[in-house]
This record gives structure tokens, sequence and C-alpha cells, in this order.
């Protein structure tokens, strides 16, 4: 039969030694945000966790890949093969507008706008608290992803990168309640500042007068001011707005473009002024 | 010289297998009563085995929770930490209750953690209050009811002691 506690501090003491350290580490990390060296260790050590996780999820993945019947695939591949034509066309024309506008920006004397390099990732978890939305994806300081870079989904921006490890690297999502984005009103340029709510499909618009000429349905664009967004990829759309004269602004919500709790694949943005490269594996 | 205790490998594997249930992804209706696995495997092992695990493990459980669930490090830690001290130091109480006993206990300590990581949230960046984050303490009460017995199991098929 072993003694309780024969050995070593007692309960309370070691308690009291456990408190300090909970609230040193919250001490550390909030209020001097020295911790982003250790971050990288922990989230690398983590990593093989959060890889566990979505294992059951890639093989049911692969299971129902491979009980497809050959009517499936071929329809599908039939729908792709429309599309790929479809955007191929898009493509063209883009490239066409693409010269152009260098062109004329040439001759206006401003810098050309360069294309900015892209990388595919995979979201491997999600947090599940409702104050703090993030998503964790499978690329990370070894493919060059850097703190702070831009994410984005087929339909608009996402979120940023919030800190990296050495293959996982976790994205702050636009409805978090401490993230906040600067945006432009794609109808009239009206500058806004959305905050995220905690709810991940609602953004709050910040002072905005109730003289505002923005209107329910407008879509806002990221502006690119604040440096973190490149400009003019969509991020909203305006849900509501309403005109409390009691309140000293009026209370707008908009709604993220890209449904925020059913990404899967994500876009990662180097812009072109970002000392960062993006390091690809050999077979992409 | 001190040898390794035996058990020890099972202990980390049930520890990893709740951390790894903690940030499976789940389809979004479910995912509000996800159980808090991380605590009711480690007040499984403070119950069972309070001369091995107690604060020490809470506190490294709880930093890993925090960065696996990308909180600020020490939130989880300090709930957990609390919670841990609560259930060390009345286990043998807890020992003797019926498992539905026992089951609203684990309700009430998981209720604590919750809050104090709630206000801690609420302190750190003015988090606004959501019903849904306190689902989790009836669902982990409920599979309480199936995770004695199955961790009571483990320790005994394994020896860990």
């Amino acid at each position: 039969m072993k003694t309780l506690f024969a050995r070593g501090p007692s309960l309370l003491s070691r308690l009291v030694l456990a408190l300090a350290c909970s609230f040193l580490l919250i001490f550390i990390d909030h209020r001097l945000q020295a911790m982003q060296p250790v971050r990288v260790f922990l989230n690398s050590l983590v990593a093989p966790v959060q890889y566990l996780a979505i294992l059951p999820e890639q093989m049911l993945d692969n299971f129902s890949e491979s009980v497809k019947t050959t009517e499936q695939l071929s329809a599908e591949n039939k729908a792709l093969k429309q599309r790929i034509l479809k955007l191929q066309g898009q493509q063209q024309q883009l490239q066409f507008l693409q010269n152009e506008n260098r062109r004329l920006r040439e001759l206006l004397g401003s810098d050309a706008r360069e294309s900015a390099r892209r990388m595919v990732a995979e979201v491997i978890a999600v947090a599940s608290e409702p104050f703090s939305q993030q998503l964790v994806i499978n690329k990370g300081t070894l493919s060059g992803v850097y703190e702070g870079q831009p994410v984005l989904d087929s339909s608009g921006i996402i979120g940023q990168v919030q800190d990296v490890g050495g293959n996982t690297a976790r994205v702050l999502l636009i409805s978090d309640q401490s993230h906040a984005i600067s945006l432009r009103s794609e109808r009239n340029d009206i500058r806004v500042l959305a905050q995220g709510t905690g709810d991940i499909g609602r953004l709050e618009l910040m002072f905005i007068p109730h003289s505002t000429e923005l209107r329910e349905g407008d879509l806002l664009m990221s502006s690119g001011l604040g440096g973190v967004f490149p400009e003019g990829y969509p991020v909203a759309r305006i849900a509501s707005i309403v005109r409390d004269e009691s309140l000293p602004f009026a209370t707008v919500f908009a709604d993220p473009v890209s449904a925020l709790d059913r990404v899967r694949n994500v876009l990662l943005l180097w812009p072109t002024e970002s000392e960062q490269q993006p390091i690809y594996e050999d077979d992409e | 010289m001190k040898v390794v205790k035996p058990g020890i490998v099972t202990l980390l594997v049930t520890y990893v297998i709740a951390l790894t249930l903690m940030v499976m992804p789940m389809p979004a209706t479910f995912d509000v009563f996800r159980p808090d696995w991380v605590t009711l495997v480690m007040l499984y092992w403070i119950i069972a085995l309070p001369h091995r695990v107690s604060m020490g493990t809470a506190l490294i459980l709880g930093v890993l929770s925090d960065v696996l669930l990308g909180s600020i490090v020490g939130v989880h830690a300090l709930g957990m930490v609390i919670v841990a001290y609560l259930a060390a130091r009345n286990f043998q109480r807890l020992r003797n209750f019926a498992l539905i006993q026992q089951a609203v206990v684990i309700a009430v300590l998981i209720l604590l953690k919750r809050f104090i990581v709630f206000e801690a949230n609420v302190f750190l960046h003015d988090a606004e209050f959501t019903l849904s984050y306190f689902w989790p303490v009836l669902t982990s009460a409920v599979f309480w009811l199936w995770v004695f017995p199955l961790l009571r199991k483990v320790r005994r098929q394994f020896g860990v002691s």
C-alpha cells in the first residue's frame, strides 16, 4: 500500500505552484506577447494529434471515393471539364485585361500590380470554442507560411495566419471577436471597418453614421489598407442596417461571402511586396 | 536509479486519445455538444490514482489544450488545475459515490472549469457570453457513465496503479 503524498510537497502547495505557473503563462503570452518562439515548438509538438484527428475523416473520404460508380465518376469528370473550359475562357480575358491594365498604369506612371503567389492548403482542425474562431491548416513554416499572411477560400477572404508551426498553421477567422478588417463598398467606395462578432456567419461594421449611403446587399471588398490583406477581394455582404437614432452610430451587420463553417480547402496568398516566399513541394 | 513506473504508456495513450477527440472535426450540429474529453479523462485518473496524477498532469494537459484550441496559453491550464485540485482533495469521497452521483459531481466540476475559462476570456479580451459553450457540461456528465467503466477496465487490464 502506497501512502499518499509521503514524499514531495503537499497538495495545496502544488496547487499554488501550478496556479502561479498558469498565471505566469497567461501574463507572458497575453501581456508580453513573448510566446511566439515557444509556440512554434508547441504547435509542432501537438501537430501529430491534429493529423491523428483527421485520420478517420480522410479514411471515410477515401472509402467513399473508392466505392463511386463509373457513371458518377464520368458525370463528375464531364462537369469538371466544362468548368475548366469556362474558367479558361475567363482566364484569357483576365490576361488581356491584366496586360491592358499594366500598360495603362505605365502610362499613368504608377506601379504595376503583380499577381500574388498562391498555395492550396487543407483544413485539418477547427477550434470548437465560441470565443475563438480559428482553423488549423496543413501548411507551416516548412512551406513558407508566415504570421499575418492572408488566407482565402474560393469565394473570398476568410482570415489571416495567427501563428505557425513546422507543418501546421493557425488561421484567425474574420468572424473572431478579436479580428477587424478594413473594407470598401464595391458600389460607392465607402470605407468601413468590419469586426468579428464571435458568431461565425456575422460581422459588425463599426462607426457607420446614420446618414450612410450603404444599402442592404452591398458587397464589401478588402480595401488593402492596413497592409495585411491585398486589395479587391470580396469579403462580406451587408445583411441589415438598423438606424436607431438613440445610438451614436447605425447598427450594421454583414455576412461573410464564404461559408466559414464549411471551409475545407483554403488558398494561402503571398503578396508581391512580402519578403517571404512560398516553398513548394516537389510534386506540385 | 529511478525506473519508469509501469502503466505510463497506458496513461499517455488515454491522454492522446482525449486530446485527439477534443480537436476532431465534427459537423457543426454536434460540435456544440462535444464532451470535454480531456477533463473527463484527467478527472478519472485523478480519482483512481491521486498519488500519480494531479497538479502537474493538469497543468501540462491544460497547456496542450490551449495550444490545440489556439487560446492564450495558460487559460485552460488555470481551469484544469483548479478542477484537478478539487477532485484530488475529495478523491476518497468521489470513489464511494454511485456512478450517477459521480456524474453529477463531474458536471459541476466541468461547469466550474468552463466558467473559469470563460471568465478568463472575458478578462483578457471581452468575450461575449454564449450559452452553447456550456452544453458540454450535460453531455460530459452523460458520457461519464461510459467513460468511467471503460477507463476502469483499461486500468485493470493494463495493471496501472
